[in-house]
């Protein structure tokens, strides 16, 4: 029996618990009176057994599966021969996972070193043990739950208020699952960069204006420079983001604008979800577009009012971006609109405002929360894009505020350094982790700053 | 019994809070037969406003039947009547501010000063201007006290320079009684003022355009008793310098302010006539009924 078919189990008992809890409930309360002399309905003893069941019997199952393996390791070790206890923690794992393919594959008769071979059995004599003992000590978990969960279903105990508890702390469970993710990657990524730091200055990568990451591999490498100043990537970055939000802010507000004050509602439900698709288009198809229509356009443009335009230039990939978040800033801003209250907009009317006029001194100012979070959203989504820019601007690190140069950003150079061909502790892969540390605290302190002017300057209505 | 239902139900398209659903429903029905013609004398010796045969519909159903009635200069009209009875969307009509409800269609013909507001002539942001509205909730802006109260005045350019808006700003707040109160604290915002104190910085808001007439959608009825009274002797000093229709739930609210009482029901107008009279000795059974608290 396997962990998936244990599952099945563990969901069959609580499932049985559920019923027989509540069944229980019904036959205790008939000596005082029916089940309305119990504290709680019937279903929820029906829950409290189930959660007495289900929930020690999947925590113990997790348990299991996470700690397992170590135990299964350090078991083994004693197997092999003393000259393996001196390998490296990246090397001692390397050699388990073969040990576990040789199990896996039932040729271990096959097998010529005896050390192996030996390990290799006891590996499955082992996995053998561990699944049993696992089985049954689960299967007596739930079925304990069961019986202790049924002694506690009594005419005053509150098995409602217990069921809720449980709930509320599930909920801070799922809650916690996103900010311990958001911590995981941080650190993670805080380590590897700290690595980085190791090997190139901090204040040459903040303030380097040069970004070159070309590493040797041999020592008579050429063409080696590993400059790796992180200004251009960040000023690339800055200029295709400002040029995107140029685009998208004004277009996406007015369409909002338009969509909730002035449309019909018939045009509405059309306009809205073909504007929303803008969103769901792949960025990789944005990138053709910009690569292939709008860069060529714009060169042609420029040079027939006689200007030096790159054929990959920031303009391109900035337009193109700006139409990808369009629907970001006009969707968010569409519904903040909608919901000031009629109230607001009588008022406004009733003094004699036009209807321009109370949209910008009264609409807006009520709703400004909620448009600077769309704002928010969509140049996050600028920072953080890819593919547009790969396809569109380029990968030459220019330090340069024209928008008709090609200009790279902190995204693609990221993907350049771990797609390319390196050691993955060089440090020019180690720079992509560096890149990513700094991309996230730029958005961290745009995010905080923009929150901060929120605060100050909405206008709140009840 | 339907057809109430439907009546009721133009309800929520007036905004207005339900706040007492008739109950005795097939006494309604048997006596909507016995309104056809409006009883009194709906027409001002001095008029502002003209009202003529004014049908409403939202969508297919009709609001308000064939209602014709006159505001008179510097007097009180009082609307009255049950929930839903069209009085709040009659109101709406006099300024046009049913023309922001895309489904809402006005028939028939309404003056101010013998010009026809529905006329295309007519700008109706200029018609709010003169014909100033005050809500049942109290809606200030979500702005300082004293933008509150300037926007009207900044958004008609009534004002050329700051001490000009500054003294519309105070006259206003004075008139509205408000201003000894709010005096020392003009720039913080109208949100935080008091349910009372919101509903008559509205009326200094109002009033900060000078309006010609003021509409007043049951000012009082999210205010409490006290906030009530000041409103209402608000209302009486108001009357010297403008014309005023106040649609009330209150019985003795129409008879402390008004001086003319109009009673609607299901969107006719029944009875018109002096708010003493109407009080004292209503001639139609539906209006006594009403005012004597039978029913509505």
């Amino acid at each position: 029996m396997n962990a998936t078919t244990l599952l099945v189990v563990i969901i069959g008992l609580t499932v049985f618990g559920y019923v027989i809890g509540r069944m229980r409930s019904i036959k205790v309360s008939q000596g005082t009176g029916g089940p309305s002399s119990l504290h709680s309905l019937p279903k929820y003893y029906g829950y409290m057994v189930a959660l007495w069941c289900g929930i020690p019997a999947l925590i113990l199952l997790v348990l299991w599966l996470v700690l397992e393996p170590g135990i299964l390791r350090s078991l083994l070790l004693d197997e092999l021969p003393t000259t393996m206890s001196t390998l490296s923690e990246n090397e001692l794992s390397l050699v388990m996972n073969d040990l576990q393919l040789l199990a896996d594959s039932g040729r271990i008769d096959a097998e010529t070193d005896p050390h192996k071979k030996a390990a290799a059995i006891k590996l499955l004599e082992l996995n053998s043990t561990s699944e049993l003992m696992r089985n049954v000590l689960i299967f007596l978990v739930a079925l304990n739950g069961i019986i202790w969960g049924l002694a506690n279903v009594k005419i005053d105990m509150r098995a409602r208020v217990f069921v809720e508890r449980i709930i509320r702390y599930l909920l801070i469970l799922c809650s916690l699952v996103a900010i311990l993710t958001t911590i995981g990657i941080v650190l993670s990524v805080l380590f590897e960069s700290i690595r980085f730091f190791k090997s190139v200055p901090i204040t040459d990568f903040i303030f380097g204006t040069e970004w070159s990451p070309q590493t040797a591999i041999r020592a008579d490498q050429v063409g080696s420079s590993g400059a790796f100043g992180a200004i251009p990537l960040f000023a690339g970055t800055l200029l295709i983001s400002a040029i995107a939000l140029i685009i998208a802010v004004p277009t996406g507000l007015m369409s909002a604008i338009y969509l909730s004050e002035y449309a019909s509602r018939r045009f509405r439900a059309v306009a809205k979800p073909l504007l929303e698709i803008l969103a769901g288009i792949p960025t990789v198809v944005y990138g053709f577009f910009a690569a292939l229509t709008v860069a060529p356009f714009i060169r042609k443009f420029g040079e027939s009012i006689g200007l030096n335009v790159a054929s990959e230039s920031a303009l391109a990939a900035g337009v193109v971006m700006g139409i990808m978040i369009i629907p970001f800033v006009s969707s968010l801003s569409d519904d903040v609109i909608s919901a000031v209250p009629k109230a607001m907009r009588d008022g406004a009317y009733g003094m004699g405002a036009t209807q321009s006029e109370t949209i910008r001194q009264v609409l807006i100012p009520a709703a400004l929360p909620g448009i600077v979070g769309g704002i928010l959203l969509a140049a996050s989504r600028a920072i953080g894009e890819t593919m547009i820019v790969v396809m569109a601007a380029g990968l030459a690190a220019n330090l340069t505020v024209n928008p008709l140069q090609a200009v790279t950003t902190v995204t693609v150079q990221i993907v350049t350094l771990l797609t390319g061909d390196q050691e993955f502790d060089s440090p020019k892969t180690l720079a992509a982790f560096a890149l990513g540390l700094m991309l996230f605290v730029t958005t961290l302190v745009l995010n905080v700053i923009a929150l901060h002017i929120v605060r100050k300057y909405r206008e709140q209505y009840e | 019994m339907v057809e109430t239902d439907i009546n009721m139900r133009t309800e929520l398209m007036e905004s207005t809070q339900v706040q007492s659903v008739d109950r005795s429903d097939t006494k309604v029905a048997d006596m909507k037969q016995q309104v056809n013609a409006t009883i009194g004398e709906p027409f001002a010796k001095d008029p502002k406003m003209q009202a003529r045969q004014v049908n409403v519909y939202y969508g297919n159903k009709q609001a308000i039947f064939n209602v014709s009635l006159d505001l008179g200069k510097n007097e009180v009209v009082a609307l009255i009547g049950p929930s839903g009875c069209g009085k709040s969307t009659f109101l709406r009509c006099m300024n046009r501010m049913n023309d922001t409800i895309p489904i809402c269609r006005v028939e028939g013909n309404i003056t101010l000063d013998s010009e026809d507001i529905y006329a295309d002539a007519m700008d109706p942001v200029l018609l709010r201007a003169r014909v100033g509205m005050v809500f049942q909730k109290p809606n200030p802006f979500p702005k300082s006290i004293y933008d509150n109260v300037a926007y009207g005045a900044r958004l008609h350019g009534l004002a050329f320079n700051k001490a000009e808006l500054d003294e519309i700003v105070i006259t206003s707040l004075q008139k509205a009684g408000l201003f000894d109160e709010v005096k020392d604290r003009l720039h913080e915002p109208g949100t935080g003022l008091s349910g009372g104190q919101q509903q008559r910085l509205c009326i200094a808001r109002t009033i900060a355009v000078s309006p010609e007439v003021i509409l007043m959608d049951e000012p009082a009825s999210a205010l409490d008793p006290i906030a009530t009274a000041i409103i209402e002797e608000l209302i009486d000093e108001l009357r010297q310098n403008y014309t005023i229709a106040i649609v009330t739930h209150s019985m003795q609210q129409a008879a402390r302010v008004s001086q003319r009482t109009a009673y609607f029901h299901l969107g006719k107008l029944v009875e018109i006539g002096e708010t003493n009279q109407i009080f004292t000795n209503p001639k139609h059974e539906l209006t006594e009924n009403y005012i004597t608290g039978r029913f509505g």
